[in-house]
């Protein structure tokens, strides 16, 4: 048996050819009883991008994530779902939909190999074909060591690395992430993105909900922001930041509670400021020249930094809000 | 080829959760042999045996069973189903639920809610009959039985006892919010139609309203129903009443337990 090394683990396209949008969504709502999750929101995700919904935890990302994953039904707007209706055929759907969710749903006392197996028979692989599959999937997300270990006692990360390996198990047309890496330590997190990125590259539909910006920066090619069940903006990650900040960012520290008062003064010096409990933003095209400015009218912030607009600035903007909770 | 196919029959959906419960039996069997081995001896040995004694000296009228061993045998094997359902329909549908999840990864996939309830509870037959398999082969040595045809009846209708316990705990828990309704479900339903629902002693012996409310439980008709094959003394009447109440059980709770399920997962 040949023995393929990881990079040349590939993708058999084997669905019928669809054509138009993965997903698309006009008007889509969700309600719990009298709360409104997502309230009526519009999207179109094209096959093999890397699609994103940035927002903040109780922005609606999750509620949307479950509708386009044929679980929960919309409670208002239509919902395409590789052309297919969610309402009338879920089944269908679900059987070309890869779901990672945002808390694990392994079977913490079988084996990481038990669990891709299992897995598998559910999407009605039979169980040679879901063999070499699994064994594939568990080089490519470099788990074959792990293969008979039992998931409880993996860490976080591993875990999140079988949950992947367990959505891919179908092949999917698209895949989908719920905060693929809250809670995971920076090494783990940058070796998923890694893995993320070659599922992209070989042509998966990837869609990530992400309270992460620097998350939604590597990885999406278009994301959405949302917030409060509405989309609040869309684009690439370079047009967002673009269209809603500038290209620099100076961030000024002055002493506890002062920040508020020391704005107004230096408001001309950029196009706008941002204050935060603990630093005040200064956003212009040229951030060391604003800095100069800055010490020429004697003021003295305790600690400075300049930088490139980010996500984050894009979200402060358009909300008001910070995305840390 | 293509990896997923279009259009399964219910059948092939629900063979396709096999590979998951028997890895979850292989992982659990053999506590559950040994506890469905264990239990039903010491039952008959001190209830049957070492109590019976007493009983059969002070000439009590088991309603035609030569004797207390014989007359308990069938009420414990009806309860033994019974049991086992409780085991096995409470703590793992919530841990399907809201501990392990794994009801959650089922329904990403192409398995739909019925098909779940179905797997898990065919799982449940199957607990259920290895069980009352064990049990009723433990009571072969005490001579409890009429017949091998009775034996097999009685078999049968334990396992048909356990199955309308089964739905209707699965029903019940896949609403539930909190475990606690599992321990009232034990202390206040479990144990008391365990000990009044004439597995014991003849219900005749209840006070009137007492003796009518036992008549109306689902484990006496069990109990009873599970006797008259053990003794080899069927009324075909009694024995249609026994059968359409466990089977009408069955319908409901099942219908039932789709009907909570859904509720509480698709949402």
């Amino acid at each position: 048996m040949s023995q393929p090394t990881q990079e040349s683990f590939e993708l058999s396209r084997d669905s019928a050819p669809h054509d138009g949008p993965m997903i698309s969504a006009r008007g889509l709502r969700k309600s719990y009883g009298d709360f409104e999750a997502v309230k009526g929101i519009d999207l179109d995700v094209q096959p093999g991008e890397a699609f994103g919904f940035l927002g903040p935890n109780g922005a609606g990302k999750s509620s949307t994530m479950r509708m386009v994953a044929a679980v929960s039904p919309p409670s208002g707007g239509s919902l395409r779902i590789l052309g297919m209706d969610p309402a009338k055929d879920g089944p269908k759907i679900r059987g070309r939909l890869g779901v990672c969710p945002q808390e694990d749903t392994l079977d913490n006392e079988l084996t990481v190999r038990e669990n891709l197996l299992v897995y598998g028979r559910y999407f009605g692989i039979s169980r040679r074909e879901v063999g070499s599959r699994a064994d594939e999937l568990l080089r490519f997300l470099q788990l074959t060591d792990k293969q008979n270990d039992q998931v409880d006692s993996l860490s976080g990360g591993l875990k999140r690395r079988v949950t992947i390996a367990r959505s891919l198990i179908n092949n999917p047309d698209v895949l989908l992430l719920d905060e693929p890496t809250t809670g995971l330590d920076p090494q783990a997190r940058h070796l998923l993105w890694d893995k993320l990125f070659r599922l992209k590259q070989q042509g998966v539909t990837l869609v990530i909900t992400t309270h992460y910006m620097d998350e939604a920066e590597q990885l999406c090619d278009r994301l959405v922001v949302i917030d409060g069940g509405q989309i609040v903006a869309e684009g690439s990650p370079r047009q967002l930041i673009e269209q809603h900040s500038t290209r620099e960012v100076a961030e000024l520290r002055f002493g506890v509670g002062e920040h508020e008062a020391y704005a107004p003064l230096l408001a001309d010096l950029g196009e706008r400021t941002e204050v935060l409990p603990d630093r005040l933003l200064l956003y212009t095209e040229d951030g060391e020249a604003a800095l100069a400015q800055v010490h020429e009218r004697g003021l003295a912030p305790t600690a400075v930094l300049v930088r490139r607009s980010t996500l984050e600035d894009v979200f402060l903007r358009l909300t008001g809000r910070s995305l840390a909770d | 080829m293509a990896l997923v196919r279009d259009n399964p029959s219910s059948v092939d959906l629900l063979l396709r959760q096999v590979d998951y419960w028997r890895t979850v039996y292989r992982r659990t069997w053999r506590g559950s042999v040994v506890a469905s081995f264990v239990q039903p001896l010491f039952y008959v040995a001190a209830m049957g045996v070492l109590l019976g004694d007493y009983i059969d000296d002070g000439g009590a009228s088991l309603e035609g069973a030569p004797s207390y061993l014989a007359y308990i045998a069938p009420g414990l094997l009806a309860a033994q189903a019974m049991q086992v359902s409780a085991a096995e329909c409470m703590f793992p549908v919530m841990s399907a639920i809201r501990w392990v999840k794994t009801y959650h990864g089922m329904l990403a996939t192409p398995l739909d809610v019925p098909d779940i309830v179905r797997a898990h509870l065919a799982f449940v037959a199957f607990r259920i009959a290895m069980s009352c398999a064990v049990f009723g082969l433990v009571l072969a040595p005490f001579d409890v039985y009429g017949s091998v045809a009775g034996a097999l009846c009685a078999y049968l209708g334990a396992v048909l006892v356990g199955m309308a316990f089964a739905t209707c705990l699965y029903a019940f828990a896949a609403g539930v919010k909190s475990e606690q309704w599992f321990v009232a479900m034990m202390r206040l339903g479990i144990l008391p139609l365990f000990l009044f629902s004439g597995a014991f002693f003849p219900i005749s012996n209840l006070a009137p309203p007492l003796e009518a409310l036992a008549r109306v439980t689902p484990l006496w008709h069990g109990v009873d129903l599970v006797r008259m094959c053990t003794l080899g003394q069927p009324e075909s009447g009694a024995v249609l009443v026994h059968l359409t109440y466990l089977v009408a059980m069955v319908a409901v709770g099942y219908w039932w337990a789709v009907r909570r399920l859904r509720a509480r997962m698709v949402v």
